[in-house]
């Protein structure tokens, strides 16, 4: 059965696999083989971990380059290819080119797909052009487009077997995320945030795209799948309307909650697990209330997509601190039992360590010291703010108004982390978390809806913190106590994917451009390589011929390539003056390349 | 969309003293003429008004604001460009004023094979259309290097022929 999965015929695999549970059956078992990369995350639990062992921490140092391709694209590159099979797939940002390389043959492009979108979509997307990759479920390929439309592509020959419409990027609606596969389902995400999209999960048919639900983030219990009773916060009911009366009017509708991050899924639990983005607009007096269910990681049946649990945590968004970003499924020892846990680095600085089967919220600490938005999250169970975050009146741009300039807020509104996907090894127990360390200034003021257009209400200015130079940290995480266990400096935002491996080797990439491996245990880099363009993407690996690789998407952008291309402005060193810190520029410029290592041959 | 520009309440005409300033595509910068608050130029354009301490004039602070909500996603900050979209105050020394305003509500596609640069048209945006001087006159100010990267420490007061003006301009919600 592995061999003829492994091997090129995944489209008679899809042939044959005539229920749900076969294809789902399938992607289990293609991410149980550490060969290949079949998940956008390595795996449903999203661990980027591999069991890979050929390159060790003794070893690394001797990685050489062992094959690039360059994309023909020069905007931001996130995510990471896939490999099923002999075959690996290949995402770019806008226009979104898939193309499906042998690996058997040198790489060479079996079939490219490049689809014709309006490129007005281009404006109408936040911050870079970026793409976060396909999935792979039932021999098809899923392509979440810039233009909102989930295209299914045969995975041998790229024909187009069926298109979704998912939004209208007229309407500011627009595709970031990568979706996943779940069961006869694949689930994909919305991004316009930024534009007042009202946004949503929703769930196609894999076989004919049809629509089989959709989950509001914001809005009636009926949009947004939540059953009053059933559906639990914090081991309570949420009750009748829990989102609609937590926004002034029909404020809601406009009500961003986008869900342009990735999302998990628990085989035995039977649960998809994602976050909800920002309330729009970012100036939070306009928008009184909860404004629910922004902000919350959801817990969702895959089949009818009802919630089990939720959990917001930043109610009333004063920051922009988009709660998208991805949730780990690992299991840890904690108080000496094992609890299926769900770790989230949120971009309010806070990592949470939930119980993903109930929801229950063990721990909530900062990951990174320079947090100061709040004292800390409420663990008190009888406590009426039992969960919610104490935020400190100074750094409230809710508390200080509109047309007042908030100064000195750690994180900034790109979060403690963004996106950029954090990885959990089994062998240490430890997160290895990418991240920003960087702070900000936040001005609120009146803004107006209309739709299509940016819908934004405040003004900031992005910095380190006070007294450092350095913007981003790599960290090793105990999600069982909340700790940092080994942190080092990066110059810029560390805003690539990471990758745990069975050799003891994490990886990551900078926005300069390097490739860089760490010892898991102590952090002490052992290999960098410096690539053509700056790295926003997320490292993964595979083997192919009984040699291990690691492969990495180079091409600066994202918000990234946004505030840091020109360097930051230093509030502390006098009047607008630019501070010390360096320009991204003078290190990188543009580029689309995937660059592919290994050791050398007879290691 | 209401109309925007030219509109204000002459609450004050005061012939200023202008020093004089290298020229950008709308002419020498110098303020020569104030109305309500706004600064213009011997041609009738909207400039700015930096005093010698760094106080800025209520529409290049207003500017920087506007910019650093709708313009900097793509721009960068301060107007100095990102990895995909240019530099905003280069373009504002280099476009005269009437095209730079044509340019926002517009919008402007660059697409071949090389870069895909798609601005879009704003013209019914009113947080948008509402300042578009402002913008101007902001990021006419950066590309004159007559103001510094970041936020303006001090600025004039706003005046009630600009409040007033934006409670025309903007709809009420």
């Amino acid at each position: 059965m592995r061999a003829s999965l492994v091997s090129i015929c995944v489209g008679a695999a899809a042939v044959f696999a005539t229920g749900s549970a076969l294809a789902n059956q399938d992607l289990i078992q293609r991410q149980q083989n550490p060969k290949e990369w079949a998940q956008p995350a390595g795996d449903y639990a999203n661990t980027r971990y591999s069991k890979l062992n050929q390159i060790t921490a003794q070893n690394v140092g001797k990685l050489q380059v062992a094959w690039t391709f360059s994309t023909g694209v020069l905007r931001g590159h996130e995510g990471n290819p896939l490999v099923i099979g002999d075959m690996m797939y290949v995402h770019t940002p806008f226009p979104n080119i898939v193309y499906a390389l042998d690996l058997k043959n040198d790489g060479k492009i079996v079939w490219k797909y490049e689809p014709k979108q309006d490129p007005n979509v281009i404006p109408v997307m936040c911050c870079d052009t970026v793409n976060r990759g396909v999935a792979y479920g039932d021999g098809m390929i899923f392509l979440h487009q810039a233009d909102d439309k989930l295209v299914a592509l045969d995975a041998k020959t790229g024909k187009v077997a069926w298109t979704a419409v998912n939004g209208d990027p007229s309407k500011g609606q627009t595709g970031t995320s990568s979706p996943l596969v779940v069961k006869d389902k694949v689930l994909v995400g919305t991004s316009g945030g930024e534009f007042g999209v009202a946004c949503h999960l929703t769930a196609y048919d894999l076989k004919t795209g049809k629509q089989a639900w959709r989950a509001y983030s914001s809005g009636p219990d009926d949009q947004i799948l939540l059953d009053p009773v059933k559906t639990t916060e914090l081991g309570k009911p949420v009750g009748k309307d829990s989102s609609i009366k937590t926004w002034q009017g029909d404020q809601w509708k406009i009500g961003g909650g986008c869900t342009w991050g990735w999302i998990s899924y628990d085989p035995q639990l039977d649960l998809v697990y994602y976050g909800s983005g920002n309330p729009s607009t970012w100036n939070p007096k306009q928008r009184p209330g909860d404004n629910k269910w922004s902000m919350t990681i959801f817990a969702r049946n895959p089949d009818t997509g009802m919630a089990k649990w939720v959990y917001q945590m930043t109610p009333h968004d004063e920051w922009d601190y988009d709660g998208v970003n991805e949730m780990i499924l690992a299991d840890l020892q904690m108080g000496g039992t094992t609890r299926k846990t769900l770790v989230h680095f949120d971009r309010n600085g806070l990592a949470y360590t939930m119980d993903r089967d109930t929801g229950e919220l063990l721990v909530a600490e900062k990951y990174d010291p320079v947090v100061n938005w709040t004292t800390g999250v409420d663990m008190n169970k009888n406590s009426p703010k039992y969960g919610r975050p104490t935020v400190v009146s100074q750094y409230s741009t809710e508390h200080n108004g509109e047309d007042v300039n908030t100064k000195g807020v750690c994180p900034a509104a790109l979060g403690t982390k963004d996106q950029q996907p954090a990885a959990f090894s089994p062998d240490t127990k430890l997160f290895y978390v990418p991240t920003n360390h960087v702070c900000m200034d936040y001005e609120p003021f009146k803004v107006s809806y209309t739709a299509g257009q940016p819908y934004v209400g405040a003004t900031l200015s992005m910095y380190p913190p006070k007294g450092e130079s350095h913007m981003g940290n790599f960290i090793a995480w105990d999600a069982t106590t909340g700790k940092i266990v080994w942190s080092n400096k990066e110059q810029f935002s560390a805003w690539s994917g990471a990758l745990a491996t069975a050799g003891g080797v994490v990886f990551y990439g900078t926005l300069e451009g390097y490739l860089k491996a760490v010892d898991a245990k102590t952090g002490k880099e052992l290999y960098k390589f410096k690539t053509p363009s700056g790295i926003i993407g997320n490292v993964n690996t595979y083997e192919h011929n009984g040699r291990q690789y690691i492969a990495i998407l180079s091409g600066v952008g994202g918000w990234a390539g946004i505030g840091l291309a020109a360097g930051l402005t230093d509030p502390n060193a006098g009047l607008g003056a630019v501070g010390g810190y360096a320009a991204l520029s003078n290190y990188t410029a543009l580029g689309g390349q995937l660059t592919v290592f290994a050791l050398p041959a007879g290691n | 969309m209401r109309m925007i520009g030219g509109m204000l309440a002459i609450v004050a005409v005061t012939i200023l003293q202008g020093a004089p300033v290298s020229a950008d595509a709308s002419g020498d910068p110098a303020a020569v003429k104030e109305e309500g608050g706004k600064y213009f130029d011997k041609n009738g354009n909207p400039t700015y008004k930096i005093q010698t301490d760094g106080t800025v004039d209520w529409f290049t602070y207003s500017g920087f604001r506007r910019y650093h909500s709708d313009c900097h996603v793509c721009h960068g900050p301060d107007g100095e460009g990102s990895t995909y979209a240019p530099a905003l105050k280069d373009s504002a020394k280099t476009l005269t004023y009437d095209d730079f305003i044509g340019v926002i509500a517009s919008g402007r596609q660059v697409v071949n094979t090389a870069r895909e640069s798609v601005m879009p048209a704003f013209g019914t945006n009113p947080n948008v259309m509402c300042y578009v001087d402002d913008l101007f006159v902001y990021l006419r100010a950066r590309g004159n290097d007559a103001l510094p990267r970041g936020r303006p420490a001090k600025r004039e007061d706003k005046a009630e022929a600009a409040k007033k003006h934006e409670k025309d301009c903007l709809p009420t919600q």
